[in-house]
């Protein structure tokens, strides 16, 4: 016993630092070559039903937002199109870029929340609700543009308190499970959670078609659902708490294929 | 092997229960508690035991690989041993994924539903103590 605790104490420095680097690399973010889709995991009846634009049920919203872009709105009388005139081009791209940082708010916002910005502001129109049928559809196609363009999230240095703030929520234990994002998406990947192939948690479909829902919704939709599945309360929709995320989270996808109008179970 | 005594005495809801070493040594209700029970506890999919572990469990189709087999959980540990992973796991190692089911302070924003109560009570950890000293081999 004693020639142990001899020999503990001598290894002592260099326990300490393996156990650090342990920590730290429990802690590690994917590498860059290691990071997939979601889509890498699904079925392939759910991969083909993703794959075919007659099949994929995101389509409906993508055709309904073609309409509403054309459609004159708000005191303004303007349609979306009057000022982006064709969205396969003004568009391409954009939503691979969000959330971006919004000077007027001095803060990030989000791609629905871009387009509920140009709503008030632009149209004079009211404001379409969270989740709301309208709004998906206009986020879906707005997005469907940058479909197999890498997630870009811009270089900005005010984001930078944001993705940070993103980061750290990653890591932050919730809920009566008490367990963060990063201990399953980014140390437990691949795995199974009973039947299902834990994700990586790339957020490069979205507005996306969830069979679960039987409908299509926004990544802060599904963000609520971990949280109520860790027992924990959900903020509330447009909340900084989920911007934050959400910028980190498209950081983290970086250069990843868009998806939008993705397929997931 | 020095006794930590501790006490969950302001979780005034739970038991108190006393931590030695790395076991609660006694039963949180003062009785065994019943494996039949502790096996119906430990399929059930809301007690979450399944999203991570495997086990002899042949009917059930859906189980997690994150973590340990159950097989031969009672011949690896005490029920002592057992009773503190399950109370607090995060007491004997601070990153486990695995929740504590007898616990109710500690944790970030907790649902309204959920807040002040523990995942089990303690008849159900007590239930599953006994069910998994069962799995001897």
């Amino acid at each position: 016993m004693n020639a142990v605790r001899k020999r503990a104490r001598w290894l002592a420095p260099a326990a300490v630092l393996l156990a650090l680097a342990a920590v730290i690399s429990a802690r590690a973010e994917i590498p860059l070559a290691e990071r997939r889709s979601g889509y890498a995991d699904l079925a392939p009846d759910t991969k083909a039903m993703q794959d075919d634009d007659t099949s994929n049920p995101g389509m409906l919203a993508v055709l309904d937002g073609e309409a509403l872009w054309k459609t004159k709105a708000g005191n303004a009388g303007r349609a979306c199109a009057d000022c982006h005139a064709d969205a396969r081009v003004s568009m391409k791209g954009v939503a691979a870029r969000y959330p971006a940082f919004e000077p007027t708010l001095s803060r990030p916002v989000n791609l629905e929340q871009r387009i509920n910005i140009c709503r008030t502001e632009r149209q004079q129109a009211q404001p379409f609700a969270s989740e709301s049928k309208d709004l998906l559809a206009l986020t879906a196609f707005v997005g469907m543009q940058s479909r197999g363009q890498p997630i870009a999230p811009p270089a900005d240095e005010r984001l930078r308190p944001f993705l940070d703030a993103g980061r750290e929520a990653f890591s932050r234990r919730l809920g009566q499970f008490n367990l963060s994002c990063g201990q399953c998406h980014d140390d437990n990947w691949g795995k199974r959670l009973i039947g299902n192939i834990i994700p990586q948690a790339h957020p490069n479909g979205y507005p996306l078609y969830r069979l679960e829902w039987q409908s299509i919704g926004s990544l802060q939709r599904r963000l609520r659902n971990c949280m109520i599945g860790l027992r924990a309360e959900p903020y509330e929709y447009g909340a900084p708490e989920y911007v934050s995320l959400e910028l980190y989270l498209m950081w983290r996808a970086r250069g990843l294929p868009a998806e939008t109008p993705a397929v997931r179970p | 092997m020095t006794a930590a005594l501790e006490q969950a005495s302001a979780q005034s809801l739970l038991r108190p229960f006393q931590v030695v070493g790395d076991a609660i040594p006694a039963s949180l209700t003062g009785v065994a508690g019943d494996p039949v029970r502790g096996r119906a506890i430990v399929v059930k999919r809301e007690n979450t035991c399944l999203l991570c572990h495997s086990g002899p469990f042949p009917e059930e189709r859906f189980q997690g690989d994150l973590s340990s087999d159950l097989t031969g959980t009672g011949a690896r540990w005490t029920q002592g041993q057992l009773r503190l992973r399950l109370v607090d796991a995060s007491r004997v190692n601070p990153a486990t994924i695995m929740p504590s089911y007898y616990r109710v302070e500690g944790f970030n924003r907790v649902g309204p539903a959920w807040r002040g109560k523990p995942i089990l009570s303690a008849e159900q950890i007590e239930d599953v103590v006994a069910y998994l000293a069962t799995l001897r081999d």
